[in-house]
């Protein structure tokens, strides 16, 4: 009898401890969400974003208000879609490769455990390898002022995508079935026909999915950029496209890790922070909603 | 299994057909060499990044030998570095978050497979699995404004006041209220909890109905089928689910600089300001150049080996599931 009651007790803690570590995981998401909320949504108007961050730095105590975001939000818009469409482009190879054509070979273990790797990389040390690289180009060809620059900071997220890409491709196609690719080979497709007009074709929403959750995960990334992209007060302007590409360029997260420090900008690193955890979750919620419905089909 | 179901066709196939099966493998070849190019292309960005950090970090692995790992010297005018103090900020920092993680991500996953109403399951685990998404610097500035003041405010200042200074409890309790290896581990272990707890959600979903209800059968409560039966039977991937977790805290850079103090010494307490590998280099790489900057790159390759370490660990426990 005495046992019966230990065991229900040692139960009932058990069920009481894995409620309240539950507990304090969704609490901390709530509080996270009131933080940026409370704090962010009042800076969320017209003028914050359509004017350049650059008039936030003033330094007169009234001066903060006539600045806002936009230059980080185009940069970080910039170099995100530059680096999905170069991970995209290597990604969709590469997953293709793994899945159709590696199978259980050596090489292809090999490549999958680089890419596991690769994608649990501290994002910092992909963004200082670049810089590295940049840095000793450019002062061999003797033009420093472009070690810093929005393709830097693009080439850097492209490695940070490329291994969501490469895993979620290498799934999606092993997902298809076997038959489909039998049925376009005894058509007389040759193999890599059934891939890209098949294959690639059935398995298109996974593909999306993908390149949704590398998306998700490269726009809010601040550590690579710190030493490529570098931040710039001024937003690129798109006449001069290509030379603000090639110049210091601003991001979102950039600017959050400069406007924090002062009292007179913080609210502005607020609303920052809220606007990009609204695009990353608004993005990883679509990635989710599509990958439920190919999942279904 | 292709190639020779396509040398079948190009058997049976009159003249006409040959020479279009043939045209098609040198584009079929061509694909396939596309497809592998960008493969390689895997191993040449991480032998690329390495590459980059040993070249750069040379002058600082040469001028101070096997010295730079142990020693604590950071003296900026005098241009002698060493990384022992930023080395021991990673390391602790994720220990500790992990013993903070582990025990949360266990009960946050026997709760949602175990006993959570099923309507409930599937939000929640979605809520966690969304946490995952949000960029580090948000945790750093939550971290920062609201979650450091509060445990300086009503947890550590409180008990650092109510003992005297020269006691075993001062001492453990003194420190930096705003930003210090404590606050720095918990918000770490907030950032891997639900990679952590989506693992082991997996892996307690694939222990087999069978073996669970025949412990449940024999009437063991559930604090006994998860002890005994599941804990034991997932273990290898746990452990791999864990290192998991382990590699993403020692690399975690943006959310530790904003918490963990920055200060260039060994911290005295729990509760004392540090810095981590990451950190250090997100604070001081912009303005360093020559001999710092390198041992900064040299620290960089440091995390890198041991994150590979950590890593690689972590997938061989995991092979045989697919994560």
């Amino acid at each position: 009898m005495n046992r019966a009651l230990r065991r229900r007790l040692a139960n009932y803690i058990f069920v009481g401890a894995c409620l309240l570590a539950t507990g304090l995981a969704v609490l901390s998401l709530t509080s996270l969400f009131i933080s940026l909320f409370w704090n962010g949504f009042s800076g969320l108007n017209m003028l914050t974003l359509t004017k350049d961050s650059g008039l936030i730095a003033a330094q007169d105590p009234n001066g903060p208000q006539l600045g806002g975001l936009y230059d980080g939000i185009v940069g970080s818009l910039v170099m995100s879609i530059l680096a999905m469409v170069a991970a995209l482009f290597i990604g969709i190879f590469a997953g293709t490769w793994l899945a159709e054509y590696a199978g259980e070979s050596h090489t292809g273990n090999i490549i999958r455990f680089l890419n596991d790797v690769l994608l649990s990389a501290p994002s910092i040390l992909v963004g200082l390898a670049v810089y590295t690289y940049i840095f000793i180009v450019m002062t061999w060809h003797n033009t420093p002022q472009y070690t810093y620059s929005g393709l830097a900071g693009a080439a850097a997220l492209a490695i940070l995508a490329l291994p969501v890409i490469v895993r979620t491709t290498e799934d999606m196609l092993l997902l298809q079935p076997a038959q489909l690719r039998e049925a376009g080979v005894a058509l007389g497709a040759s193999r890599g026909l059934v891939i890209r007009q098949i294959i690639w074709r059935a398995a298109r929403t996974g593909l999306l999915t993908g390149g949704l959750l590398a998306f998700a995960r490269i726009s809010g990334e601040t550590a690579p950029l710190l030493f490529t992209a570098f931040g710039n007060g001024q937003s690129i302007a798109l006449r001069h496209f290509i030379s603000g590409i090639a110049d210091k360029t601003s991001a979102l997260p950039l600017l959050i890790n400069s406007l924090y420090q002062s009292p007179l900008t913080v609210n502005f690193a607020w609303t920052a922070a809220l606007l990009i955890s609204l695009a990353v979750l608004a993005v990883n919620i679509l990635g989710r909603f599509l990958a439920r419905g190919s999942r279904h089909s | 299994m292709g190639s020779a179901m396509g040398s079948q066709t190009m058997g049976l196939g009159s003249v006409d057909a040959t020479a279009r099966i043939n045209r098609g493998s040198w584009g079929e070849s061509l694909f396939r060499s596309a497809c592998f190019g960008a493969a390689t292309f895997l191993l040449v960005a991480l032998g690329g990044i390495m590459l980059a950090l040993f070249v750069g970090g040379w002058p600082a692995f040469h001028k101070f030998g096997f010295g730079f790992f142990f020693s604590t010297a950071w003296d900026v005018n005098n241009d002698v570095y060493g990384a022992a103090v930023p080395i021991f900020g990673t390391i602790a920092s994720a220990l500790i978050s992990l013993m903070i993680a582990l025990p949360l991500a266990i009960g946050v996953a026997v709760f949602l497979t175990e006993f959570c109403p099923r309507v409930l399951a599937q939000p929640i685990s979605t809520v966690i699995d969304l946490l995952a998404g949000i960029p580090s610097i948000v945790y750093g500035m939550w971290g920062f404004f609201v979650f450091a003041p509060l445990i300086a405010n009503h947890i550590q200042l409180p008990l650092e006041s109510a003992f005297d200074p020269d006691s075993f409890w001062g001492k453990f309790f003194a420190g930096v209220p705003n930003g210090n290896l404590l606050i720095a581990s918990v918000v770490l272990a907030i950032m891997i909890l639900p990679y952590m707890s989506s693992v082991f959600r997996e892996l307690m979903l694939s222990v087999p109905a069978s073996v669970r209800e025949a412990a449940y059968g024999l009437g063991c409560t559930t604090f006994e089928v998860v002890r005994s039966v599941m804990l034991p039977y997932i273990r290898r991937g746990m452990i791999g689910g864990t290192m998991l977790g382990l590699g993403r805290a020692l690399g975690e850079t943006m959310a530790v600089t904003f918490v963990i103090g920055n200060a260039h010494n060994f911290p005295s307490s729990l509760f004392d300001a540090t810095s981590t590998i990451a950190s250090t280099i997100a604070n001081e790489f912009a303005e360093a150049s020559g001999m710092r900057a390198a041992a900064l790159i040299a620290m960089g390759l440091v995390l890198f080996l041991i994150t590979f370490v950590v890593l690689a660990i972590a997938r061989l426990l995991l092979r045989s599931q697919k994560f």
